[in-house]
């Protein structure tokens, strides 16, 4: 039912430190780079999703940015699965097409989290954000990044997986970054300055850890008929699954998680299996996620995960390249928004669009958005029709 | 929350007021089912395992393991400044459910995955006290 969506076009705000644009601003920004790349008009568009922003308070998020783009939609809707919100978007603009709610949905979500507020503030409202539990986790001063550090450790713990091997991921992102225009942090670095790089929570180093960023992403999503008449080759969606197994980490295990669920659904309902993917956008807040989702996501056996980056093998032109676009670590992560531009990554990908990090003949690609503390997972399977 | 000076507290609500009631007690509790029997936590209002909305506040014996953990050297809010580096831990206690913890009464770069530890209580306020573990070799 789903494969009769396709996505028709993307755009980007300027992304990294964007000081002169308002959230309402950048998700403006994106939403008509993707009108023009689809060759459409804001008046064509009948449906809107977007996700709730941290540095305002909109009372109803879908309505605050349809009102703002003087746009009256038949559906719209808040989709917050935290991180997981991008993937999870174009699925249900998927669902509400097949319904037959609408006919052309705006997917777009982004803000300026960077010039919002100062640095301190950031860093506080996160750890206190929701992400710890308010009450049995945040009192005991973990950041968020401490998290994701406890399943850093026990992933080396279990299975000997190594700092420099999370090293990699961030000096791969980074590359790829570089190659990125509009990525956040394009200077290259190596596994060393990852390394030496100030320790922010035991075994995460700060380059171990996403940026914070100002940007906006939008994508939209109508019917495969339409989808022939417009300008771009279509991105059809495949598949996609959910997965959940906790809210909060303290609570649970720390090394499998819920993109278990979510990418078995999604390589079920496309039909096609890890070894079909051409490219993956792996959700990648830290660099052990990386290695986690690969993993659970069945890339490669459960403790695997450290080994399989090694050896360009996550790079353009490697095995299986990941998140080519610099991702969260690198190119950059606007809160909830930041998990959308993997999807636009991946759109770029399958057209051939990409430039100097085109993935050779990519078709077919998996997308993961992992929310919470790898709490809830959205997998996507999409294709170039 | 707007005041960054100050070290934030749970607020205890109706579902959780009697584990923070123990714990200013210094005892450590744990939602347990009267049907199936499992131990969960943090605290809900029915049992995650089987659904039963049957439970009792059961005494904990505060033992357990370090199952992860990570020496926080950058603070969240300057609250916690003056304690870095400070050890954020989850605790594998005996009864089964996991916890958030601080692992005290240790230098930060001696604590191990798999060390035996137990609960001691940190007060923290009148109306907090914060279970908080030791190394059990630190009878």
């Amino acid at each position: 039912m789903t494969a009769q969506a396709a996505i028709v076009g993307i755009g980007e705000s300027r992304v990294g430190k964007v000081p002169d644009r308002s959230a309402l601003q950048l998700q403006t920004d994106a939403a008509q780079a993707a009108l023009t790349d689809a060759g459409l008009r804001m008046s064509d568009i009948d449906g809107l999703l977007t996700t709730p922003v941290r540095v305002e308070h909109w009372n109803m998020p879908c309505g605050v940015v349809a009102h703002h783009l003087g746009i009256a939609p038949s559906f719209l809707a808040t989709l917050d699965l935290a991180g997981a919100s991008g993937a999870a978007m174009i699925h249900n603009a998927a669902l509400a097409i097949a319904a037959g709610q609408c006919t052309t949905v705006l997917c777009v979500a982004g803000q300026n989290l960077l010039s919002h507020g100062t640095r301190a503030k950031a860093v506080k409202s996160m750890a206190e954000g929701g992400s710890a539990h308010p009450q049995f986790e945040v009192p005991y001063g973990p950041l968020v990044p401490s998290l994701y550090a406890l399943v850093a450790q026990r992933h080396m713990h279990e299975y000997g997986t190594t700092a420099e091997q999370m090293a990699q991921v961030a000096v791969t992102m980074r590359h790829h970054a570089s190659l990125n225009p509009n990525a956040h942090k394009r200077d290259p670095i190596s596994i060393d300055d990852v390394l030496k790089s100030k320790m922010i929570t035991s075994p995460l180093h700060i380059l171990d850890c996403a940026i914070v960023s100002d940007g906006a992403a939008a994508a939209i999503v109508t019917t495969a008929e339409r989808a022939r008449d417009l300008k771009k080759r279509p991105v059809q969606l495949l598949g996609q699954g959910y997965g959940l197994r906790h809210s909060h980490i303290g609570n649970t295990e720390l090394t499998t998680t819920g993109a278990v669920d979510a990418g078995r659904d999604a390589f079920r309902t496309s039909g096609l299996k890890p070894s079909d993917m051409d490219f993956a956008q792996i959700y990648d807040c830290f660099t052990i996620t990386v290695i986690v989702e690969l993993e659970d996501l069945g890339f490669c056996k459960k403790g695997e995960g450290g080994h399989f980056i090694e050896n360009g093998r996550i790079g353009i032109g490697g095995e299986l390249p990941v998140t080519t676009h610099g991702g969260l670590l690198s190119g950059g992560h606007p809160g909830l928004g930041g998990g959308f531009f993997h999807v636009i990554e991946a759109v770029r990908q399958l057209r051939g669009e990409a430039g100097a990090r085109q993935v050779k003949d990519a078709q077919v690609a998996l997308v993961h958005g992992n929310g919470g503390v790898i709490s809830i997972h959205c997998t996507l399977i999409l294709g170039a029709a | 929350m707007d005041n960054v000076s100050e070290r934030p507290l749970p607020t205890p609500d109706a579902a959780t007021a009697p584990y923070w009631s123990a714990a200013r007690e210094e005892r450590l509790v744990m939602p347990h089912c009267l049907d199936c029997g499992h131990y969960h936590f943090y605290p809900r209002t029915l049992c995650p395992q089987c659904s039963s909305p049957r439970l009792e506040w059961a005494p904990c014996s505060g033992r357990g393991e370090v199952y992860s953990f990570t020496v926080v050297h950058r603070a969240p809010s300057p609250a916690f400044a003056s304690a870095v580096p400070y050890v954020v831990g989850a605790v594998k206690l005996q009864e089964g459910p996991h916890l958030m913890t601080n692992i005290v009464h240790c230098a930060p770069d001696a604590v191990r995955i798999g060390m035996p530890v137990r609960v001691v209580f940190e007060k923290v306020s009148d109306e907090i006290t914060l279970p908080v573990f030791e190394p059990l070799a630190a009878e």
